[in-house]
């Protein structure tokens, strides 16, 4: 047991009243050059959609750098705030304007392909829970990224790469199933 | 305790945060009517820390107004209720300050009604509070809000359910596995015994989220005072386990 460390409670219901932020959507803000949003739904286990979420994402920048001194490749400038926060709303659809990550080495060796790393927090949520988000157009990144066959089941680590959206190609959806048939995976971290 | 060892590969080098156990609450807790639907069923994966684990946003003062830290000085006039300071530190595990972090809160008014379109609560809304405040802590990982104490609510999670009162607070630390929500409870609070959400934090770790009355923290003739300090996961080699030991 670690001895001091502050336990995480539920954000309840009414996170609305001080969490979001009018940016928070906006990693970068919208008609930025090579911007893409990612937008879906929040399910919970009889597929409703998750009406009181909030949905945040952290990321690298386009070259797979952070703005953090604790990058031991050293600290990218300031431009790129790489995080980002959206509530969900009536139909359970959060949204998040910003880049396209690069890939990233790893510390295991190897590379990790393009990703996000997501936190969601609701009620019913007693602590939060993590996924990632990849991209579609990166399957042989995917294919060798080390977390993504980390999952071993292929079937399984398919709910972590969002879908191409056929009608918009600066779209992508990732739709997140907290439980059920369809449940995404969820990482301890 | 434990941390996994620092990993390397073509010259990268990336101390992992330590590893919660016996801290946080499961996520499948069924007191907690609410998890039932929404708490994940399949094992969760573990997540060796790489880059973007042990970074994460360093949103600071940009974000934030002096003001924003006093829930009593937001509207006109002030707000009805008990007067209180809460202040502390944001440390880690190793007693190391967390400088610079912001700190975001969220609370009822003194009656138990939150200004949110779904509290259906039957006590007034009070026009002088809205309940949300924001700091950024100081050099030393110091942070401190002036406001009223929460009124306790009723939630139906069972029969007569009463939340005992509380202050949600959201922390960022330095990293994304430091990200942090939990609520602040206060000392002696009566309905602590029949609440599934501080219940569901193991035993050992949950007087944790109770601050502490302290009379240094008063400010006399005006308000009330109460401690609570945060600690937030460490960083560093001083335990290990191995990557396919996890729990």
């Amino acid at each position: 047991m670690n001895a001091k460390l502050t336990p995480s409670q539920t954000v309840g219901p009414f996170l609305a009243i001080g969490l979001p932020w009018p940016d928070g959507p906006f990693v970068v803000s919208e008609g930025t050059a090579g911007a893409i949003t990612i937008t879906g739904r929040v399910f919970d286990g009889a597929g409703e959609p998750v009406t009181d979420a909030l949905v945040e994402t952290w990321q690298a920048d386009q070259d797979g750098r952070f703005a953090h001194p604790d990058d031991p490749r050293g600290a990218a400038g300031p431009g790129f705030r790489g995080f980002g926060r959206c509530p969900t709303g009536p139909e359970g659809a959060y949204r998040i304007v910003t880049l396209k990550p690069g890939p990233l080495p790893s510390p295991g060796g190897g590379t990790e392909a393009p990703h996000l790393d997501v936190s969601v927090f609701a009620r019913g949520l007693l602590d939060r829970v993590v996924t990632r988000v990849y991209f579609p157009d990166e399957g042989q990144a995917n294919e060798a990224d080390p977390v993504l066959t980390s999952i071993g089941d292929p079937a399984r680590a398919a709910t972590l790469i969002a879908a191409a959206d056929p009608g918009a190609p600066d779209r992508l959806l990732f739709d997140i199933h907290l439980q059920g048939d369809r449940e995404t995976v969820f990482f301890d971290v | 305790m434990a941390v996994h060892p620092p990993t390397s590969g073509s010259g990268l080098v990336v101390t992992p945060y330590e590893r919660p156990s016996g801290v946080h609450p499961p996520l499948d807790f069924a007191g907690y009517r609410s998890t039932a639907l929404r708490a994940p069923h399949r094992p969760l994966v573990l997540l060796l820390h790489r880059l973007t684990e042990i970074t994460g946003p360093l949103l600071g003062a940009e974000r934030v107004t002096a003001a924003d830290a006093d829930l009593t000085a937001q509207h006109e006039g002030e707000p009805q209720g008990q007067r209180i300071v809460v202040s502390g530190r944001v440390l880690d595990s190793a007693g190391r300050p967390v400088p610079d972090t912001l700190i975001e809160i969220w609370q009822p008014n003194a009656g138990g009604r939150y200004r949110h379109v779904v509290d259906d609560h039957p006590a007034p809304l009070d026009p002088n509070f809205t309940g949300v405040g924001r700091c950024v802590t100081d050099s030393e990982g110091r942070y401190r809000f002036v406001t009223i104490k929460p009124g306790s609510y009723p939630w139906r999670n069972h029969p007569n359910a009463w939340r005992p009162a509380h202050i949600h607070f959201s922390l960022f630390g330095r990293a994304f596995t430091q990200r942090l929500v939990t609520q602040m409870f206060f000392p002696g609070d009566p309905l602590f015994f029949q609440d599934p959400i501080f219940n569901s934090v193991p035993e050992a770790a949950r007087d944790r989220l109770i601050s502490r009355f302290d009379l240094g923290l008063t400010v006399p003739e005006w308000a009330l005072g109460y401690a609570w300090d945060i600690v937030l996961r460490g960083r560093g080699a001083t335990f290990f386990e191995q990557p396919d030991g996890h729990r």
